[in-house]
């Protein structure tokens, strides 16, 4: 076990490596010069050249991979051409922010998902399993931003039950846990629950169908195991594709959505990365999005890790 | 319960086997019966139907199948596939599919299971009946260890603590002749090869001292040199326990060595059923007849395998006559018309020598001597 967690971990090794290399082409591959936005529009030649120099782009590219790998390594993910802050001063609050919605969404996206499925496979083919494939189909269908507008127009505009955008009250982006901050969070977090939901009960559901029709049911009901045991096995089998579904959307919602967080103006890095594509603030784009693609490298490794507790077999391959 | 000094030979040196010569030569002169125990009933079969009811039709897949046994005794189902012999075993069990629909009757152990509740038929499934399956790469859960499986089993029947029913799975292992028996109750089913899974799937179903056995093809799905061993196995546990056994197998050599009486079936219908010495020495049903005909056996080279000719019948139209007449070289006019009955014809030995019949050229039926023959 042990062994297999460091292989894996040798393995994310490359993969955080090429992150780091999209991350930095980004800047490079992005039309105009990284600076044309700093620079004013009447600098003299000599000047491009010394301001180049001085944020070292004179130098060839995989040296300035390396200087900014270096830096990033140390913290150092520069600084906000528009705020002039360090850019992880801006990024960390806003995951900070993205995870509260994305925690909220996962608890009420995968619990329908996993229950609505789970039940729907054990009914295959009856009413109820229909009524939950054709609610996960409109779920993954529905664009999210518009059952976004919709929820704000009849919860917040016409029944005035829960704000319509924001954090909290008075606009502020600090986070506890009392109801004046919830009701910020439900509206939102229903919206980015829907597709998963949606997602992982179709998948649960063909997994549960596929599990109890294999012949290790049979013999479990031929010796005579409880209808709650069996299950318990079936679960334990459907656990591993289960897993993975699920950490293929989490990482998604952690990477936040950029128009859901614009429709409730929820201040993370959906919101973030927006404003930093509009006023081209390279370095902040860069930095959520290197931070986010970690993010993604660590959820699948601990999906791969947690897949061999349920399934051994995994071990092997 | 202790391994007898029987059990604790080696089980890959056939010598019983080598020493017999062939299986059908053994069969001839079969080893003398265990010491005669006082005789139970624990199996009675009385007209037993299951039909496959859907939108799309009514299908008949067993039709008054009738049959007994008594404790320690052997009954080997034998028939192609699709004759209904796996069928059987799992009506047996009451784990048909839920579009199946059973009727007659069939009492293990005195209680009648056709129409018990499900919570009745739990009780007894892995107590009083076990069953071994025909594949134990799929019959055994792969995410869960051998001794969990073995020890849920023990648990949800004996009431035992985890602890204890670890303990006495690690017995069973050893009784089943797993080598390294220990590391093995931690392994799981991918981490053990085909005919160790076996074993492992025996020990299984002998956790609860079940009173009747089901054996599911259980050496089909493993090598040669393995499916002699744990047949070997399983005749000697089965002796050793006394359980009354339903051995379900296509396979006539492997019927041979195990059987005290075969049931031939064919299209949901058992045709024939009689002690093996019997069956062998005179089939008396065409089908039987033609089934040796077909079977490979020592002495044979040069000689013509004679094949049943065409192909076992689709369930869902079967001919209104005998559903072996369309195949069968002595079919008259009256057996495409009307479906032999039943018949018990009387034997020529002691203990069980009658035997069960459906055919019409075994009855006293005089349309059937009147009409014509059907030359195919």
């Amino acid at each position: 076990m042990l062994f297999y967690v460091i292989r894996r971990l040798l393995y994310a090794v490359p993969i955080t490596i090429g992150v780091t290399i999209v991350c930095f082409s980004l800047i490079h591959l992005a039309p105009g010069d990284p600076l044309s936005t700093v620079l004013p529009d009447n600098a003299s030649p000599e000047v491009a050249a010394q301001i180049r120099a001085a944020y070292g782009f004179d130098k060839p590219l995989p040296i300035q991979y390396l200087v900014w790998l270096g830096n990033v390594a140390q913290g150092d993910f520069g600084v906000s051409v528009q705020s002039r802050r360090p850019v992880l001063g801006d990024v960390l609050p806003a995951v900070r922010n993205t995870m509260i919605l994305a925690f909220a969404a996962v608890l009420l996206g995968f619990s329908f998902g996993i229950l609505a499925g789970a039940v729907a496979g054990h009914v295959e083919g009856s009413l109820l399993d229909k009524a939950v494939t054709a609610f996960a189909i409109t779920g993954v269908s529905v664009p999210h931003y518009w059952l976004g507008l919709v929820l704000v127009v009849v919860f917040a505009v016409n029944l005035g039950m829960l704000p319509a955008m924001g954090m909290g009250p008075g606009g502020q982006s600090g986070f506890t846990i009392d109801w004046a901050h919830l009701k910020h969070l439900i509206l939102p977090a229903i919206t980015l629950a829907v597709i998963p939901a949606g997602i992982i009960a179709r998948s649960v559901r063909a997994t549960v169908a596929e599990v109890r029709k294999r012949e290790f049911v049979s013999a479990l009901r031929a010796k005579g195991m409880p209808r709650p045991r069996i299950f318990l096995h079936v679960a334990k089998n459907a656990a591993p594709v289960v897993l993975a579904v699920s950490g293929l959307q989490f990482a998604q919602l952690l990477g936040g959505s950029i128009l859901v967080e614009m429709v409730f103006s929820w201040p993370g890095t959906g919101f973030l990365m927006n404003s930093a594509i509009f006023t081209r603030d390279l370095p902040v784009l860069q930095g959520t999005i290197l931070v986010l693609s970690l993010f993604f490298v660590l959820i699948n490794l601990i999906v791969d890790v947690l897949q061999v507790v349920f399934d051994p077999r995994i071990k092997r391959a | 319960m202790p391994a007898s000094p029987a059990l604790s030979r080696q089980p890959w040196l056939p010598k019983r086997w080598r020493s017999t010569g062939s299986r059908l030569e053994a069969l001839v002169a079969p080893t003398p019966a265990p010491a005669p125990v006082p005789s139970e009933r624990i199996l009675h079969v009385e007209d037993l139907g299951v039909r496959f009811v859907s939108r799309d039709g009514d299908v008949s897949i067993l039709n008054g199948v009738t049959f007994s046994l008594d404790r320690g005794e052997v009954l080997c189902l034998l028939g192609e596939s699709g004759s209904g012999k796996s069928v059987t075993l799992r009506t047996l069990l009451g784990i048909l599919p839920p579009t199946a629909r059973v009727s007659g009757r069939m009492d293990v152990d005195g209680q009648n299971l056709v129409g018990a509740s499900e919570s009745e038929l739990r009780r007894v499934r892995g107590s009083k009946i076990a069953m071994i399956f025909q594949e134990p790469a799929t019959a055994l859960d792969p995410v869960f260890t051998i001794g969990h499986q073995i020890g849920e089993t023990l648990v949800e029947h004996k009431g035992l603590s985890w602890a204890d029913a670890r303990a006495r799975a690690l017995q069973l292992l050893e009784l089943v002749q797993i080598p390294s028996a220990r590391q093995r109750l931690d392994a799981y089913p991918h981490e053990l090869s085909g005919g160790l899974k076996q074993r492992a799937m025996i020990a299984l179903a002998l956790s609860c001292d079940p009173k009747l056995l089901l054996a599911d093809e259980p050496t089909t799905a493993l090598d040669a040199t393995v499916q002699i061993q744990v047949l070997l196995l399983l005749r000697e546990l089965q002796r050793e326990l006394g359980m009354a056994t339903v051995f379900v197998t296509h396979d006539l050599g492997v019927a041979c060595e195990i059987a005290d009486r075969v049931g031939v079936m064919y299209a949901g219908r058992l045709v024939e059923g009689a002690d093996v010495a019997a069956i062998i020495k005179d089939p008396l049903h065409p089908y039987t007849q033609a089934l040796m005909r077909s079977t490979v056996q020592a002495g044979m080279r040069g000689k013509v395998l004679d094949a049943i000719p065409g192909s076992p019948p689709d369930l869902a139209m079967l001919p209104p006559g005998c559903s072996f007449a369309p195949r069968c070289r002595h079919a008259r006019a009256h057996c495409l018309a009307v479906a032999p009955d039943l018949i018990r014809l009387p034997g020529a030995g002691a203990g069980h020598s009658q035997r069960d019949m459906r055919c019409h050229i075994h009855g006293d039926e005089e349309a059937y001597r009147v009409s014509a023959p059907v030359t195919a």
